[in-house]
């Protein structure tokens, strides 16, 4: 749960951060912090903005309003390209993967950024490590992959950029049991090698098990934090993400 | 075994006009090697980034132009300004084609990729409309409808060597050959690249190549200027071959001849526009013998509705796939996996 970790340092800030799809506010101005070494969860319904905020933090979708701070630096104008070289990588919803490139070229791709060929080497014979399956498939087309091994792949590619933030959009979405449970714990495996991750989960009670601090978002503004038990222990939260 | 296969093929078009003496074949095959070099040049934007251009003979009819006219000299008024420029040797022509066209594929690209899809469709079929209004009407300097005469024979300047000048079928037979085996190898080197996975990767999935830092417009805009100098390439071998241009060279039929070189082929595949631009560049002239014209254009829409159906990737990835079962075949998901919706608001 993180407690015997001495001084954590904020890794990323949000202050007031404003998204807008044309006129609609989809997220109306959150702040949340995400300290190092953290695994911090971003929970709530459908269209509450969990996704959007994702998507501003990784550059993918400029914040109308508000500042977006990683590691004391003001990166809120950054492009998607800026926040990778910063160390912020990218696992989007629906275990995205490139369909017609083998399992190589897409871990390849995940390090597209990086420019040390050895050390890209390396990080993909220790993603093939931790993901047997994905080793016994380097050759083999993408998009021929199961949904499980696809979201492997993903988590792997993200890797790649050897990132300092973690951002999982969704992970156990539309997967089988055994295989969400698996991808939880692998999840945790990063974090235990010192990647900080924020996640955005529909699972809330495993999203809330596993975190050390919480958000819930409802309708695009931020409606309680706290730790993970904190926020397993409110009433409201009980009655309405975790089934009574 | 793909590159013996390669190989022999190249061996055979080299020895081609040793046995092949008839002039009007070679013509045939010329002119179809001209535009499969075009195809080429379309397959790099359609096949491996994914962007129609249908406006593609505009970078053609651009190098056509430019050749022709540097070759030839002009004087034309602008306002109180007359330019007048002097002829200059082939070579000179076909390197401003080149890069001239290269410019305008990067202005059109700069333009249009920022919004992409359709969007690049139609700015594109546009552009290659003003070309043709501008060739058409700009008479003092294009002769308008009355055409460019008397455009002179490609000539070879080697220093040291003076000038050779290509009359006949044979030597521009080899020319274009040439360029059209350069215009390969430097595809083939490309999409092999750091720049051609970048490509592909945008064409499979373009939110996700931006998230694994891709800069999208970037490559896109790069692809487009290849591809339209190396259109502008074929356009200026072709003036310097047929000799007589007119603003025709912009009309819309010959970009769709390219697209179907390109998707009956094998789209994003090396050799596709090469099968593609042999088959259809020869086939309307070749069926021509044999039946009355009426007959050759509805064999002609048959064949290609045939390749459509049976052969939706086209004929080389279909043959890859007897040939060579172990190599990837996409995969049927792959098509629902792309998720052509961009980002819902959530």
């Amino acid at each position: 749960m993180g407690t015997g970790r001495v001084a954590f340092i904020t890794m990323l800030e949000l202050h007031n951060l404003v998204c807008r799809y044309g006129k609609i506010a989809a997220v109306k101005g959150i702040s949340l912090a995400v300290k190092r070494g953290q695994l911090v969860a971003l929970i709530g319904a459908n269209g509450a903005g969990k996704t959007t905020t994702l998507k501003s933090i990784s550059g993918l979708l400029p914040p109308a309003e508000g500042q977006i701070l990683f590691e004391g630096r003001d990166v809120t104008r950054g492009t998607a390209r800026d926040m990778l070289s910063l160390g912020i990588a990218h696992a989007p919803e629906g275990r995205r993967v490139f369909p017609q490139m083998t399992v190589e070229e897409n871990l390849e791709m995940g390090a597209y950024l990086r420019r040390d060929g050895r050390a890209i080497a390396q990080d993909m014979e220790r993603v093939f490590e931790q993901f047997p399956r994905l080793a016994e498939r380097r050759a083999q087309v993408a998009g021929t992959l199961s949904g499980g091994e696809q979201q492997m792949l993903a988590i792997g590619r993200a890797l790649m950029s050897r990132p300092k933030l973690l951002l999982f959009d969704e992970p156990s979405l539309g997967l089988a049991p055994n295989i969400v449970e698996r991808t939880f714990a692998i999840i945790q495996e990063i974090r235990t090698s010192g990647t900080t991750i924020l996640m955005v989960e529909q699972n809330a009670y495993a999203a809330l098990e596993m975190c050390d601090y919480a958000y819930l978002l409802e309708s695009g503004s931020l409606a309680l934090e706290g730790s993970g038990q904190q926020l397993l222990s409110n009433p409201h939260v009980r009655t309405a993400y975790l089934g009574g | 075994m793909r590159r013996a296969f390669a190989l022999v093929f190249l061996a055979f078009l080299l020895t081609l006009p040793l046995w092949l003496q008839d002039p009007y074949l070679l013509h045939i095959l010329i002119t179809t090697g001209i535009f499969t070099i075009a195809a080429m040049s379309l397959n790099l934007l359609l096949g491996y980034t994914g962007q129609l251009s249908l406006g593609h003979v505009a970078f053609f009819g651009i190098g056509a132009y430019v050749s022709a006219l540097t070759t030839l000299g002009f004087d034309v008024d602008i306002g109180p300004w007359t330019f007048v420029h002097e002829p200059w040797p082939v070579m000179a022509g076909f390197v401003l084609a080149v890069l001239i066209s290269g410019l305008c594929g990067y202005l059109i690209g700069k333009l249009s990729f920022r919004v992409r899809g359709a969007y690049f469709v139609i700015v594109t079929i546009s552009f290659a409309e003003v070309v043709r209004l501008v060739a058409l009407n700009w008479v003092d300097l294009t002769q308008g409808p009355l055409a460019l005469n008397n455009i002179p024979a490609f000539a070879l300047s080697v220093p040291g060597l003076g000038e050779h000048t290509l009359w006949g079928k044979v030597p521009n037979y080899y020319l274009v050959l040439a360029v059209a085996v350069a215009a390969y190898i430097l595809i083939k080197r490309l999409v092999g690249s750091r720049i051609g996975r970048a490509m592909v990767a945008l064409k499979e999935n373009e939110s996700l190549a931006v998230s694994v830092g891709i800069d999208v417009t970037r490559y896109l805009v790069l692809a487009a200027i290849i591809s339209a100098a190396l259109a502008g390439a074929a356009g200026s071998l072709y003036a310097h071959y047929v000799k007589i241009i007119d603003p025709e060279i912009f009309l819309f039929i010959y970009t769709v001849t390219m697209v179907i070189m390109v998707v009956a082929g094998g789209k994003g595949t090396l050799a596709g526009p090469v099968v593609g631009g042999l088959i259809f560049g020869t086939l309307p002239v070749l069926l021509r013998s044999y039946l009355g014209p009426e007959f050759q254009w509805i064999f002609y829409g048959l064949f290609m509705i045939f390749i459509v159906f049976v052969l939706p990737q086209g004929i080389v990835p279909a043959v890859e796939q007897r040939l060579f079962p172990s190599t990837r075949e996409p995969p049927p998901e792959a098509l629902a996996t792309v998720e052509p919706a961009k980002g819902e608001p959530q």
